[in-house]
């Protein structure tokens, strides 16, 4: 027979880690969104979205770098590199591969290279929606 | 590695990943994120041959 004092001391147990793991998931699925574009939905099971996210980020990224686009670094100069540089930081972990490979030196006698430049900084910018998509998730406010 | 586009497959590349992005974020039900995705992609697309023919009459 079921102790009512047990039952009703789980209910207050799993009561409170609703809001607890709920607020875990609202920092932690942002950063993961913005660390690796679609990691934010796949941890909350959305593996689609998920995908179509991450797909739609990198297409527009290593597209941007197969055009020969820019990837600004950290810069205090031109206000236009330095919005650069916040763009293209939004793509988290392809940002820092691809400063590591050195990938993204730019090629200004190639029309298409500045669409890349532009490119590379929206696939940042499209993360950092995807990445608030996934606090709204976190907090319920979006199924 | 290069990747050769011309400017209109460009821009349709930019619409359709944008729009997917756009569609997924700003909706709540697929059959909505689709359907706000297809919207965004046609005014993309459809910006670019606005614009492009504007530029042309300037030019003539």
């Amino acid at each position: 027979m079921a102790n009512p004092q047990n039952t009703a001391t789980v209910s207050q147990r799993s009561a409170k880690a609703a809001p607890a793991s709920a607020g875990s998931m609202a920092t932690i699925a942002p950063i993961a969104a913005w660390f690796f574009p679609g990691l934010g939905h796949f941890i909350q099971h959305r593996y689609i979205r998920g995908l179509l996210l991450m797909l739609a980020v990198f297409v527009m990224f290593f597209a941007g770098l197969g055009m020969q686009g820019k990837v600004y670094q950290f810069n205090t100069g031109d206000l236009l590199d330095i919005l650069g540089f916040i763009g293209d930081i939004g793509t988290g972990l392809l940002y820092f591969v691809a400063r590591s490979m050195d990938w993204g030196v730019g090629n200004i006698h190639r029309a298409v290279a500045d669409y890349g430049t532009k490119y590379i900084v929206v696939a940042g910018l499209l993360n950092v929606i995807a990445a608030v998509d996934a606090h709204h998730i976190a907090i319920g406010k979006k199924s | 590695m290069t990747f050769e586009l011309s400017h209109y497959n460009a821009a349709l590349l930019f619409a359709l990943c944008a729009s997917t992005v756009f569609g997924i974020t700003q909706r709540s039900t697929p059959r909505d994120m689709f359907r706000y995705g297809a919207y965004c992609f046609v005014l993309f697309a459809g910006g670019v041959i606005v614009a492009s023919w504007a530029m042309w009459l300037i030019k003539h």
